[in-house]
């Protein structure tokens, strides 16, 4: 361990931000004012050494990279070990990058328990970090878990209306799928005889056995992406919670459950997965048919765009469970572009919601001759979540599709209708909010972006067009990983199949 | 010179240096000056200060005396182990920090007596006793020792109708736990022979595929029922809310983590020393308890609006998570219940010092309802509470989430598959009502303030136990570790 331990840095430091947040003392102005500087300083810290990972990363090597690994509970094997390779890498930075847009989105929406609200986020940070660079299953429970507490406290304390019922849905759909998850992660643990997951990687699950250990995943993964039918907790979190809770919320932690599925379920788990993988499919299309329609008949913005997240995530399913080298990689791409313009795209209802306090539909109309820099900003999120060419979301869908047609074209035909029918619900959303006549009275006086807002707005903008326009960078970085993954799954399918030939 | 023989008292000299303290105490107590008004007060305020002493310095002595190792006295009565060491921990220090959270409220209630303290004391003591028990009559001593300070303690709130009914009650019901046991005991020794615990064991190893008497059967089923009921497991758990609920509060306190901690201990010695052959004969039952206290503990908790009812309804299903350690009853298990039972005292002690700060204008306050809004009031407070919140639903990183988790190993391991999925799907029901507690805390506006100021042992209380359960995960080592010694210990004999 004569290396840098950065992981550790980049998980703790915003740790350190909490606690330095809770420390100030004084008038509630005061306070309120020097918390949000010191979470966003934090944040922005936080995301300058992230970027060292990527400035660092060989991306010729499947293995895990900057890894670090420490005793803590040594009489049950289970160790303090993290590291990142191709797969994880880039969540990390998705992770680091959302905090303090987040921070600086809510730099005013936010006015009451404002120090709370920066821990909150800080502490939200340091498990999703925690979670994707964790290589030891018993520590990425933990991460994965401890996401919940402080989501659950920003839904229910800085929320909507409904933020009770939205807030104890979200913990308690959550924390069922996660506890089937945690018996799984320990008949494996004892099954293999250790609890860090590059060795269970390696170790070869009984065929028998996979089933039901890739069954308590998907019960914990299904519900976090979400998955048709388990998605309902994801519309009702997403309308009550702030914005900022809602950009994580779609940004990160729906990606937690694309990232189990290819870090366990595929690699540890290869027979189940080709077993279930017609039913993967047919969820996925159920839910990128299904919620597109839903999205469709919408009348809240907000909740227009969870639906979407629900159809999006289908595609990253689609694409993870072709098995094939473009559906990972469009699986993951899709992730990340999905992760910067859901999040976006929440942060522009947020906008008009901190100036007229309404997200419905009706009551907005002709924002662009009032809000034009809006209305363009809207634009290329909107087209983006399309999946328009030269945006992020075209790479990831095309990539997924591509993997998916391959394998199955009924499959990649029916998922294809997704884009049409979010092409629909996204240009019917636009023109009714944006175009048509300025006629109504509380909207005469709204203002355009302010320089604030055009700060938060413009790293998006410019990522989604790199993302879309040159992504070959963020493909460089998965690929040696991603071919590993397939070729030990096809090595894995090819030796059951010779034990299942030998057997007959 | 006829020699006398004198057995070796170093093994128990804990419990008779407590013994001896408390008689002096009680002397002390008796010949302090009372009459006017104000003394009461005096004199027990100095017998509790006193009263901690001792418990400290008999923690010391444990301590001290564990060094030796494995020891038994008084004709093999009595043993002292790393097991019983333990426990024995583990009770001292819950007693002890009920002490110190008890006076503040006592005074207030114009219940402040030194016999508080002395009963206390002396139900240690019993626990202690229980502990070490090596033999169904020391074993039986030790219970009423323990259980009859309790009786008036429950009910020391003397002008209180509740308290006197929940002092009644729990006499009533525990007298008939104490019958079941001992008659079961008198089976056994009719069908075995023996009441020692090693010569049971011994007895008790026949042949492979040999079945025990049914009889002996019967008398192991009358202890488990005694022993039951005394844990509050379902279905002998109905004495537990309207107890905890009657009870003064700092009493409440006392039963929900010493004696229930030392009633553990003793299913576990009295299950897996001298019956430890016939698990096959009550497992089952076990099992069965188990997921009765998980599922009852997590349902019905979810009506109650008097948060003492919902800690005893939160207790019986903590109990019945302990219990699934017992069912798997190899050293793994009990080692899982070794852990899970100290986390538990150290989040219940924080939740019920909690509960002693919810006072509004001299009166205390019991409903959940007087919660709300408590980050904003007192925002310390609220914070604490809702990490033992948190904890108790076995979220990680709190060290709730760890007991839980070594339990569920054990399971798992001895594949006990079905009781470990039903532990987890209770403890998502058990997450609903904790997370209550948190949502009338920080999400509803405070309706009417409690109480400012809040007492500064109970705020040192509050801190020592939040950061225990808040931190254990940087270092859970040292508890691992003497919980793995005394696992062994009682599986070494």
């Amino acid at each position: 361990m004569t290396e840098f331990p950065i992981l550790s840095l980049i998980i703790f430091l915003p740790l350190i931000g909490a606690a330095l947040v809770l420390s100030v003392r004084g008038e509630e102005a005061i306070v309120a004012r020097n918390a949000r500087s010191v979470a966003l300083w934090t944040s922005l810290i936080t995301f300058a050494l992230s970027l060292f990972l990527w400035i660092g990363f060989d991306n010729t090597t499947a293995a895990f990279q900057f890894e670090e690994r420490g005793d803590w509970m040594p009489a049950y094997n289970i160790s303090y070990h993290l590291g990142v390779d191709g797969i994880s890498m880039l969540f990390v930075l998705l992770s680091t990058l959302l905090t303090p847009i987040c921070i600086l989105s809510s730099w005013e929406a936010i006015k009451v328990r404002v120090k709370e609200y920066m821990v909150a986020f800080l502490l939200m940070e340091t498990m999703m970090v925690g979670m994707f660079c964790a290589l030891d299953i018993v520590l990425f429970y933990i991460f994965f878990e401890g996401v919940l507490i402080p989501m659950f406290l920003i839904i229910g304390v800085w929320g909507g209306p409904r933020r009770v019922y939205a807030a104890f849905k979200f913990f308690l759909f959550t924390l069922i799928g996660s506890v089937l998850m945690l018996l799984a992660i320990i008949a494996m643990y004892f099954m293999a005889g250790t609890a860090d997951i590059p060795e269970l990687m390696a170790f070869g699950f009984p065929a028998s056995t996979q089933t039901w250990l890739w069954l308590a995943f998907l019960a914990s993964f299904a519900v976090k992406l979400p998955m048709w039918p388990v998605h309902t907790w994801l519309p009702d979190a997403h309308v009550e919670a702030p914005t900022a809770g809602s950009v994580i919320l779609a940004g990160v932690l729906l990606k937690f459950g694309a990232y189990g599925f290819l870090r366990f379920s595929l690699p540890m788990f290869p027979d189940a997965t080709a077993e279930f993988a017609p039913l993967i499919f047919a969820l996925s299309i159920i839910a990128v048919i299904y919620t597109s329609l839903v999205a469709l008949a919408q009348e809240d913005m907000k909740k227009l765009i969870a639906y979407s997240s629900v159809a999006h995530m289908g595609f990253v399913t689609v694409g993870a469970f072709s098995l094939t080298v473009q559906g990972i990689e469009g699986a993951i791409f899709q992730s990340l572009s999905h992760g910067v313009v859901s999040g976006a795209l929440f942060l522009v209802v947020g906008v008009v919601y901190d100036r007229i306090h309404s997200r419905e539909i009706a009551v907005y109309e002709g924002l662009i001759h009032r809000m034009p820099a809006y209305g363009l900003t809207f634009m290329i999120f909107m087209l983006a979540s399309i999946g328009l060419p030269g945006t992020a979301g075209f790479i990831g869908e095309v990539l997924v599709l591509v993997g998916i047609f391959q394998v199955n074209t009924w499959v990649a035909a029916l998922t294809a209708t997704g884009l049409v029918l979010g092409a629909t619900y996204m240009l019917y959303l636009y023109r009714r909010v944006i175009f048509g006549k300025l006629t109504k009275e509380n909207l005469m006086k709204i203002m355009d972006l302010s320089p604030r807002e055009i700060a938060v707005f413009a790293p998006l903008i410019l990522l989604v067009f790199f993302m879309g326009i040159y992504p070959v960078p963020f493909l460089d970085v998965m690929h040696a990983s991603v071919d590993n993954l397939i070729n030990n799954f096809e090595l894995a399918r090819a030796a059951s199949d010779g034990v299942a030939l030998a057997g007959r | 010179m006829p020699s006398v023989n004198l057995p070796n008292l170093i093994p128990a000299l804990p419990e008779l240096f407590l013994v001896c303290a408390a008689m002096a105490l009680l002397m002390l107590g008796v010949f302090q000056k009372s009459g006017a008004k104000g003394d009461d007060v005096k004199s027990s305020r100095l017998i509790s200060l006193l009263g901690i002493v001792t418990l400290v310095l008999t923690l010391l002595l444990v301590l001290t005396i564990a060094q030796t190792g494995t020891a038994d006295t008084f004709a093999g009565m009595f043993v002292t182990d790393a097991f019983a060491v333990y426990f024995k921990v583990f009770v001292l220090i819950a007693s002890a920090v009920s002490l110190v959270i008890s006076q503040d409220y006592l005074e207030r209630q114009e219940i402040a007596r030194f016999e508080f303290s002395i009963l206390v004391l002396l139900s240690t003591l019993g626990m202690m006793m229980m502990l070490s028990a090596n033999n169904l009559i020391s074993l039986y001593v030790g219970l009423e020792l323990q259980s009859l300070p309790l009786y008036v303690l429950a009910a020391f709130q003397r002008h209180d109708l509740r308290s006197t009914e929940a002092g009644l009650k729990y006499f009533v019901l525990g007298a008939l736990a104490s019958g079941m046991l001992l008659y079961g005991s008198s089976l056994v020794y009719g069908f075995a022979g023996t009441t020692d615990f090693a010569a049971l064991a011994s007895t008790l190893t026949g042949p492979e595929g040999e079945m025990p008497s049914i009889g002996l059967v019967i008398g192991i089923v009358f202890i488990l029922v005694g022993l039951a009921f005394k844990v509050s497991a379902v279905p002998f758990h109905m004495w537990t809310p309207d107890v905890y609920e009657g009870a003064p509060t700092p009493v409440t306190a006392f039963f929900s983590v010493a004696p229930k901690l030392a009633a553990i201990g003793l299913f576990i010695r009295v299950m897996i020393g001298p019956f430890g052959e016939l698990v096959g004969q009550w497992q089952q039952i076990v099992i069965f308890v188990s997921i009765a206290s998980m599922a009852l503990g997590g349902f019905v908790a979810i009506n109650q609006t008097n948060i003492k009812r919902m800690m005893a309804y939160s207790s019986i299903s903590h109990v019945g998570y302990a219990l699934i350690g017992l069912a798997v009853g190899n050293e793994v298990g009990i080692q899982g219940v070794l852990i899970y039972m100290a986390i538990y005292i150290f989040m219940n002690l924080g939740v019920f010092a909690c509960i002693l700060c919810m006072r509004r204008s001299d009166t205390m306050v019991e409903n959940i309802q007087d919660l709300a809004g408590l980050s904003k009031t007192h925002p310390m407070v609220a914070l604490a509470l809702a990490i033992f919140m948190f904890s108790m639903a076995g979220i990680p990183p709190m060290a709730g989430f760890f007991g839980k988790l070594y339990i569920f190993l054990a399971a798992i391991e001895s594949e006990l598959y079905t009781l470990a999925v039903i532990g987890v799907l209770t403890s998502v029901v058990a997450a609903f009502y904790y997370l209550r507690i948190i949502k009338v805390m920080y999400f509803d506006e405070p309706v009417d303030a409690l109480h400012k100021p809040v007492r500064r042992e109970i705020g040192l209380v509050l801190l020592g136990t939040s950061a225990v359960i808040l931190l254990f995960f940087l270092a859970p080592g040292p508890l691992l570790d003497s919980a793995q010694a005394a696992a062994a210990s009682l599986f070494a004999g």
